[in-house]
């Protein structure tokens, strides 16, 4: 017997009966789907995210003032955005004070104690170069604006006070302001996302600021922000370096990068036990096609098949069943991973691995599911299989 | 005349203890058209099994064309099978999804012969048996009749030195019976040798030689009656 006939043997029953074939590689489909879909989800994010990450560059640095020796909090230096400056390799910095006792609110009925999560920063005005941000209505601080009651609202400041549009006024510090611009979200800088930006002369002198700064933002070429590093807090605050915290706000997008969410390995078990289920369900078919087509055997081994080729066929059919059950959640899981990739605007990659591992299991399944089947069916002796009919 | 089976002193006990034949012996020459004539159970099926080798008896010795069955592997007599020996059943067993010529070429794929080869060599048999006109038709749209000679070409396409049929009348209607039986008178005429199992003595009637058998033995057989004449 040739193997391109055993192809076309084994898949003569699966022919016969067509509906049954489908309904029994239903539960190897949707094992299939889900491990393609899952494993091609966070593929996506993945590449979403290291996407992000090159978008946002990863040569920013902060420097907020930390904990003195006995817990109290400490304060930069005034001077300390202009020392950052002048370190080797950098190339911008800013920075935004918090103006304490002070609280933005929509209208001047809203208890002052509600401040809605909303910081009130006093924010130079090139801040926004260095963060890498944009406004999305109006613009940001000028040197016109900076020394008047305007104010530039966060994003997530903006939907929280209900701002939609430049030219509403808030109610900041016992006096009106009217708001001159609003921010896209920037992912490196959520702090600035809560935040109401006030100018820094404006605070000084309307709202009691006292002109230190509580975050330094700070870019420098990639090759220098070790470099950078190192010297940033003995920089920023020459007394007490100690009380200087320094952080890399990409750090924690890069981390998420290793962090596989559990919902992965959730989906993935239900994949491995749909395809489980979807195992039985076809050994379970193939056990009632042997039944069903003893006369057939009995013919096969009177037309000459030996034992091993009846194995071989029924071996074969349960394999062809199952891989086009693996072929169709293929299909299906590339489908959800290109739909989700596209509403979540994540760049669309094909999952190989998966696809290849998705088909590896189903044929496997269906091989290991065959095995008992195709042995019942090769022992079955021709006198037998032809009495049975 | 060359002896093509010949079964001696055979026995065949089933699982369980049931005897389904005890002792029979028996020849069949090349050439012959046998019939094997007896009532329901009384062995003709397990007899016409262990002369196709798709058994082996519990006493005595079966040999096809000099090999003796109880001294050859499974394989080896699927060999048989797929070489020497060709099959009708009552039920014809045609694939439902293939067509006649589809159906006829399997009887060559156990020796690994090309389908291209398969099929020419199928359509060339199907001419002989009369279905010429009737190769890409599926079995369910032809009639009984035109099956069993479906049925007939596949035992025939391997070209097989015996060819054993087991009531390959027994489902068809009279008429239908008639050109099957006509079929299988020619089929010997050019050579073939025939054995065709049936419990229908009018069948029987119309074969050359008659074999009844009873109770798991032989009780008449009419070459042994007009043995002397020849």
């Amino acid at each position: 017997m040739r193997v391109s006939d055993l192809g076309r043997e084994s898949t003569s029953g699966l022919r016969g009966r067509p509906a049954r074939a489908v309904l029994s590689l239903l539960g190897i489909a949707v094992g299939v789907t889900a491990m393609v879909a899952v494993l091609g989800i966070s593929a996506a994010s993945q590449a979403g995210l290291i996407a992000q990450i090159s978008s946002l560059g990863t040569n920013m640095l902060t420097v907020a003032p930390g904990r003195d020796l006995f817990g109290g909090q400490t304060e930069l230096p005034v001077e300390s955005v202009a020392m950052v400056s002048r370190i080797e390799g950098v190339r911008s910095v800013s920075a935004v004070g918090a103006v304490g006792g002070h609280s933005v609110r929509r209208t001047d009925k809203i208890d002052p104690d509600d401040t809605n999560g909303i910081a009130v920063l006093a924010a130079r005005l090139d801040l926004l170069d260095t963060l890498g941000g944009s406004v999305t209505a109006g613009s940001y601080l000028s040197p016109a604006t900076e020394r008047y009651p305007a104010v530039v609202l966060g994003a997530v400041a903006a939907s929280r006070l209900g701002v939609g549009s430049v030219g509403d006024q808030v109610y900041l510090g016992e006096r009106w302001f009217t708001v001159v611009g609003l921010l896209a979200p920037l992912p490196l800088a959520p702090e600035v996302d809560r935040a109401a930006l006030v100018g820094w002369p404006v605070a000084q002198t309307d709202l009691g600021f006292s002109g230190h700064p509580t975050t330094i933002y700070e870019r420098s070429a990639d090759e220098a922000v070790a470099g950078v590093r190192q010297v940033l807090a003995a920089t920023a605050n020459p007394e007490n370096p100690q009380n200087v915290a320094v952080s890399r706000p990409s750090d924690a997008l890069t981390a998420q990068l290793a962090t596989r969410s559990a919902f992965d390995q959730l989906f993935l078990g239900l994949g491995a036990v749909a395809l489980l289920v979807g195992g039985i369900g076809v050994a379970n078919t193939m056990i009632i096609s042997v039944l069903e087509r003893r006369g057939e055997i009995g013919m096969r081994r009177s037309l000459g098949a030996t034992r091993r080729h009846i194995r071989a066929q029924f071996l074969a059919e349960s394999a062809v069943l199952s891989a086009l059950g693996g072929v169709i959640g293929v299909v299906v899981g590339i489908a959800v991973c290109v739909g989700y990739s596209l509403a979540r605007g994540l760049p669309v990659t094909l999952p190989w691995t998966a696809v290849g591992a998705g088909l590896a299991a189903a044929v496997g399944t269906g091989i290991a599911a065959g095995l008992y089947p195709a042995g019942r069916a090769a022992r079955l002796s021709p006198t037998e299989a032809l009495a049975a009919v | 005349m060359t002896e093509m089976i010949t079964a001696s002193q055979v026995g065949k006990v089933y699982r369980g203890g049931v005897p389904a034949l005890t002792d029979v012996s028996l020849t069949v020459r090349k050439g012959e058209l046998v019939a094997i004539v007896g009532p329901s159970g009384s062995g003709k099926s397990t007899l016409l099994h262990l002369m196709g080798t798709l058994d082996t008896p519990t006493s005595g010795t079966v040999r096809v064309l000099g090999l003796d069955l109880s001294e050859v592997s499974d394989g080896t007599l699927s060999a048989m099978r797929a070489h020497w020996i060709g099959f009708v059943f009552q039920q014809f067993f045609l694939g439902a999804t293939l067509s006649a010529v589809d159906n006829v070429a399997q009887g060559l794929v156990y020796q690994g012969v090309p389908r291209g080869r398969r099929r020419r060599r199928a359509a060339e048999v199907l001419d002989r048996v009369g279905l010429g006109h009737r190769l890409d038709h599926r079995p369910a749209r032809m009639s009984g009749g035109e099956r069993q000679r479906v049925a007939i070409a596949r035992a025939l396409v391997a070209d097989p030195a015996i060819v054993l049929a087991d009531e390959p009348t027994g489902n068809l209607d009279s008429a239908s019976g008639a050109v099957v039986l006509d079929l299988l008178h020619q089929l010997n005429r050019e050579g073939t040798t025939i054995v065709v199992i049936t419990h229908d003595t009018d069948v029987a009637d119309r074969l050359p030689r008659r074999v009844r058998i009873r109770d798991g033995a032989v009780v008449a057989d009419s070459a042994a009656v007009s043995g002397g004449a020849g």
